[in-house]
């Protein structure tokens, strides 16, 4: 089809362009903008009819006018080329080289939106990830394939953390190829620049790709950065049968660029003024993890996201939890009281914990150790805010022993450095070290001959 | 015959022109590729059509055809162990055709058109049949056999029915009907948003047994009834759908992924087939049909997916079986509801859903039931619908959660609080219900103990004073409580760790008969019973508290069924001694 070229804008709002006399666009279509300068950005149709369609803008619409515009419609829809040549390269939101290096030459292009994985197509994913963080691997354990998030508040530590586990991670025993692809959406110049010192110092960029839509750039870009992350990833990890890890951050822009979209078409709002089909817009993109039977390769996700003042109910924090497996709370609480990394186990999870975790994989009193660390350390913290309120005197002994086992779980289990790559028999050793405090009866939660074969006995009573 | 063609095109909504006889619910094909959609508003010569696929790469002129056929299901044998998508396309023939994701435009037959089914013939020419009528079955999976019927709507008499092996798509026989000759054949259709007729609805007397102790103890769910599980993420929606999937004592489950995770439908297929049924020894899957329109496929699918899921349930009762249904989550269908009626810029109710969000709810549910199915034996069969629902922000005074109370009797209510001190099931005893307690204490009384109701009440007593009594401590601390309320504190844990947690991951625990539920609870109780008086005669409550025959009690919950009542004996005879011994020190002192 020739690409058509029509002058007939109506009406520029906020990121849309209604453009009139336009007969045939497709749904998703594709389009190239250029303004009175000259300057040209790209655009999607979002809605089409006879004498209207309806376009996204995914730059600036800076110096977009109704009278010298113009529109062309490429008949196609979003594709992006791919090739082996992206590993160590820095791209643009839109795919752009951004490095400074040569576009890429691809032979083939793939759709950025993708199908859905056929379920019956997918293969559980089973594989332990060491991370060698005592909280997840013990608490929260990750696997190959998964997707699990983290939720993280302004100013925690969440990218230090998500280096740490970039850096860290492996599957023990196994020496296959792996990628990490690395989509920025308006993160700051300083935080994209600590993630690629990290990737150069861990030798890790030759194996990475970067897609950076910094806060400086345009915010409709970052509707698309995502999608072109994994599409590029499923390439890695379906043609070239590596492991890829997908880092998206901060998924909190994306969904306020979405947010953006909506409230300009006058859609009937969601959630505080999120759109409606924001939980089916996120599962195209946190979807798009997994294993695949018969494949080599796997994706596993690490989105993160900073939760608006810290609230795990706001509809992106929200959303996300019922998309993604699990998630990995970052508290403020743990921060305050100097603890690194501050993950808050009982406000996190792993579903996809028990497939990866057990005899055979990490260890059998695994299961039973975590859900006796979780009782414990949730009764503990119980009981410190009562003795905040009636005072340690007035504690059972039972109590205070909570109280203890609870200190030691913050300080000894959570709290490590962030070049401390613990292995999952010291994670699990630590685990039974916090467990010392508590007699027999307490654990209820393990196996009786689990806690005659791994019981650490409290060194004094 | 001219074609219709699209004028307006905003992501699955589509609107056509020039349908020929557009009627509502009508299945239309869209464009080059086919994509199927359904009629769901006209308008003077506008029809406003809901896409199953992506419509990507659709435009203003592309052809729109009218099938002219309602939104069916395809109902006969090999509906068992199957996985559809929301619209009943078999996702294991759809990898066949199209590979690892899902390509657009694929239209495949629901049930297998080659395999040859061994039919039995059991009613012979000449004879007089209604519709409903079982005129033969066939050996569908070990576990169930397909009782063919004659399609509703038909009666006369029967002409060349014979056994034999047939596939679904050979007649097997035809009945002269007043209106002329109808052939039979193993499989029928039926449109997924009429129900299935029924003579009447019966009241649910029995319960579902599912092998979960907060469950059926506490607030048990009939036969034919239906249960809500609101909860936020993370709490247990899906992991209680899916044990009642596997051990409740249904005879044919359909367990509908609407809206959720791909993983863990993959997760169901993994598993089930190397589970066993409890009493048949059978594969769970033989008995089970998955319905997996997951979050990122078509949202209009996903609408029609817990139709397709239904239908296919009442088809079984039909039979004169026992069909549970769990749905997860509504919230899914129904935010695709939301979605579809926003495009239609429909005036919005309440957050953006459609005004008849609480109708459609109501009538999806009222498709549950215990009835007499259309047949002239008057069988019995039922429908157990179970919904998962998602409360944004875990708050379940949203209109989905709300218009879903209003029409179902048991309410499960998840709690984050307990799944986040891995509380499991996250079951909160102190706001969850069943309205159908009382009619099935009967039940309970004849078929497990007479005492049981009255257990079970005690046992719920304790748990609310213990939650008066923790406000108590709350303010003047656990040291100053009376040892009588010490006591009490010690019941009400013991009740809720060694019998309301239940480790679904755990090989014994997963599942527990309902005798065993007995027996455990009635062993707790006596311990209670039995400190209690203890303390009266001067015990000291944390003296009870570390008694040894404790950990025995802890232990039962991982005791295999065949040694409880063994250990039951033992710890009844070591408790009475080990209490007799504290009481006998304190009296010394
Ligand atoms: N009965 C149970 N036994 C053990 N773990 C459970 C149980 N119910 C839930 N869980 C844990 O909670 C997690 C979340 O449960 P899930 O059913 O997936 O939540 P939801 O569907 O409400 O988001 C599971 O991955 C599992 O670890
Ligand atoms: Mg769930």
């Amino acid at each position: 089809m020739i690409p058509l070229t029509y002058k007939t804008i109506r009406q520029v709002a906020g990121p849309l362009l209604f453009v009139e006399g336009v007969n045939d666009a497709a749904y998703g279509e594709i389009v190239e903008i250029t303004n009175a300068l000259g300057e040209r950005v790209r655009g999607q149709v979002l809605e089409s009819g006879k004498g209207l369609a309806v376009v996204q803008v995914f730059g600036s619409t800076l110096g977009l006018d109704v009278n010298s515009s113009s529109v062309r419609f490429l008949g196609e829809t979003a594709r992006v080329g791919v090739s082996d040549e992206m590993l160590g390269r820095v791209f643009d939101g839109l795919g752009n080289p951004r490095d400074g290096g040569a576009p890429i030459v691809a032979k083939e292009k793939f759709d950025i939106v993708g199908s859905a994985i056929n379920p019956y197509s997918r293969e559980e994913p089973s594989e332990f990830i060491q991370t060698g963080i005592s909280a997840i691997d013990g608490m929260n354990t990750l696997v190959r394939g998964q997707k699990l998030p983290l939720f993280s508040g302004a100013g925690l530590p969440h990218n230090v953390l998500a280096a740490q586990i970039a850096r860290q991670a492996k599957v023990l025993g196994a020496s296959e190829e792996f990628a990490v692809v690395f989509a920025a959406m308006g993160i700051t110049s300083e935080e994209a620049n600590f993630f690629m010192r990290e990737f150069e110092e861990t030798g890790a960029l030759e194996r990475s790709v970067l897609f950076l839509n910094l806060s400086s750039d345009p915010s409709m870009e970052r509707v698309l950065t995502p999608r072109l992350a994994l599409t590029t990833a499923e390439f890695f990890a379906y043609e070239k049968e590596m492991h890829v890890l997908v880092i998206l951050t901060d998924m909190t822009n994306y969904c306020e660029a979405l947010r953006e979209i909506s409230a300009a078409r006058d859609e009937v709002p969601g959630r505080r003024g999120y759109p409606g089909y924001m939980y089916t817009d996120l599962a195209t993109i946190y979807e798009r993890a997994g294993k695949i039977r018969g494949r080599k390769g796997s994706i596993t996700q690490m989105p993160i996201l900073t939760m608006p003042a810290d609230d795990k109910t706001h509809p992106i924090p929200d959303l996300t939890g019922y998309i993604t497996e699990g998630q990995v709370y970052l508290s403020r609480e743990l921060e305050r009281a100097g603890i690194y990394p501050p993950i808050d186990v009982l406000e996190s999870l792993s579903r996809l914990m028990n497939q990866g975790i057990g005899r055979g994989k990490t260890r059998e009193d695994h299961r039973g150790l975590a859900d006796q660390l979780y009782a414990a350390y949730a009764q503990g913290k119980d009981v410190r805010a009562l003795s905040a309120i009636v005072g340690v005197e007035a504690l059972s002994e039972n109590d205070r022993r909570y109280l203890r086992a609870a200190e030691r779980f913050e300080k000894m289990f959570v709290a490590q450095g962030v070049y401390e790559d613990r292995t999952i028999e010291q994670t699990l050793e630590i685990g039974w070290e916090v467990l010392a405090e508590l007699p027999d009866s307490e654990l209820k939660k393990i196996r009786p001959e689990y806690i005659q074969k791994y019981r650490k006995k409290a060194s004094g009573g | 015959m001219a074609d219709g063609y699209v004028v307006r095109v905003s992501g699955p909504v589509v609107v056509a022109e020039g349908l020929e006889e557009p009627k509502m619910y009508d299945v239309v094909k869209v464009g080059e590729l086919g994509l199927v959609g359904e009629i769901i508003r006209i308008q003077g010569s506008k029809a406003t059509v809901q896409v199953y696929e992506d419509t990507t790469g659709v435009r203003p002129g592309d052809k729109v055809v009218n099938t002219k056929q309602a939104l069916s299901v395809e109902l006969g044998p090999g509906l068992l162990s199957s996985i559809y998508d929301g619209v009943q396309r078999p996702l294991s023939v759809l990898r066949e055709e199209s590979g690892d994701f899902i390509a657009r435009g694929i239209s495949i037959a629901p049930l297998d058109e080659k395999k040859k089914w061994e039919f039995q013939a059991q009613k012979k020419d000449g004879e007089e049949v209604v519709e409903g009528e079982v005129i033969g079955i066939v050996q569908e999976t070990p576990l169930i056999t397909h009782r063919i019927m004659v399609p509703i709507g038909l009666r006369g008499k029967l002409k060349g029915l014979r056994s034999g092996e047939y596939t679904i798509r050979d007649p097997i026989g035809s009945i002269a009907t007043p209106q002329g000759e109808v052939e039979l054949f193993l499989a029928t259709k039926w449109r997924v948003r009429t129900p299935r007729p029924i003579l009447r609805k019966l009241p649910p007397d029995s319960p579902l047994l599912t092998g979960q102790r907060v469950l059926d103890t506490f607030f048990p769910v009939a036969k034919g009834g239906t249960a809500a599980i609101p909860g936020p993420f993370g709490s247990g929606k899906t992991v209680t759908q899916q044990q009642l999937a596997k051990w409740a004592d249904s005879n044919v489950i359909v367990y509908v992924g609407c809206g959720e995770r791909g993983n863990e439908m993959t997760e169901v297929l993994a598993t089930f087939p190397e589970l066993e049924d409890p009493k048949s020894k059978r594969p769970l899957m033989e008995r089970t049909i998955l319905v997996a329109n997951t979050s990122n496929m078509p949202v209009a699918a996903r609408e029609a997916s817990i139709y397709t899921g239904i239908t296919m349930a009442e088809y079984y009762r039909d039979m004169g079986y026992d069909v549970a249904l769990m749905a997860d989550s509504t919230s899914r269908w129904a935010e695709a509801l939301r979605e579809i009626s926003g495009r239609l810029e429909e005036m919005p109710g309440e957050e953006g859903y459609p005004a008849y969000l609480g109708r459609r709810l109501a009538e999806f549910y009222e498709r549950a039931g215990k009835v007499v199915v259309v047949s002239p034996d008057k069988r019995v069969g039922s429908v157990t619908v179970v919904g998962a629902v998602s409360p944004p922000g875990g708050d379940f005074s949203e209109p989905v959660s709300q218009n879903t109370l209003r029409v179902t009797r048991v309410f499960w209510a998840l709690d984050a609080s307990l799944a986040s001190r891995r509380h499991f099931p996250s079951i909160n005893w102190l706001t969850s219900y069943s309205l159908y307690v009382d009619t099935l204490s009967t039940w309970y009384s004849k078929n497990v103990a007479d005492e049981f109701p009255a257990l079970r009440k005690e046992a719920l007593e304790v748990l609310q004073k213990e939650a008066e009594l923790q406000d108590i401590v709350q303010l003047v601390g656990y040291d100053a409580l009376p040892e009588a309320e010490k006591g009490l504190l010690d019941l009400a844990r013991m009740i809720r760790e060694d019998y309301l947690q239940q480790n679904a991951f755990d090989e014994v625990d997963t599942y527990t008969s309902i005798h065993k539920q007995y027996v455990m609870l009635r062993t707790i109780l006596a311990f209670g019973r039995r400190t209690a008086e203890a303390i009266r005669r001067g015990a000291q409550a944390t003296q009870l508290s570390s008694l040894p025959v404790k950990s025995k009690i802890s232990r039962l919950k991982w005791t295999p069924e065949a040694e409880v009542d063994r250990l039951v004996e033992e710890i009844e005879r070591e408790m009475g001694e080990q209490i007799e011994g504290v009481v006998r020190e304190a009296v010394a002192q």
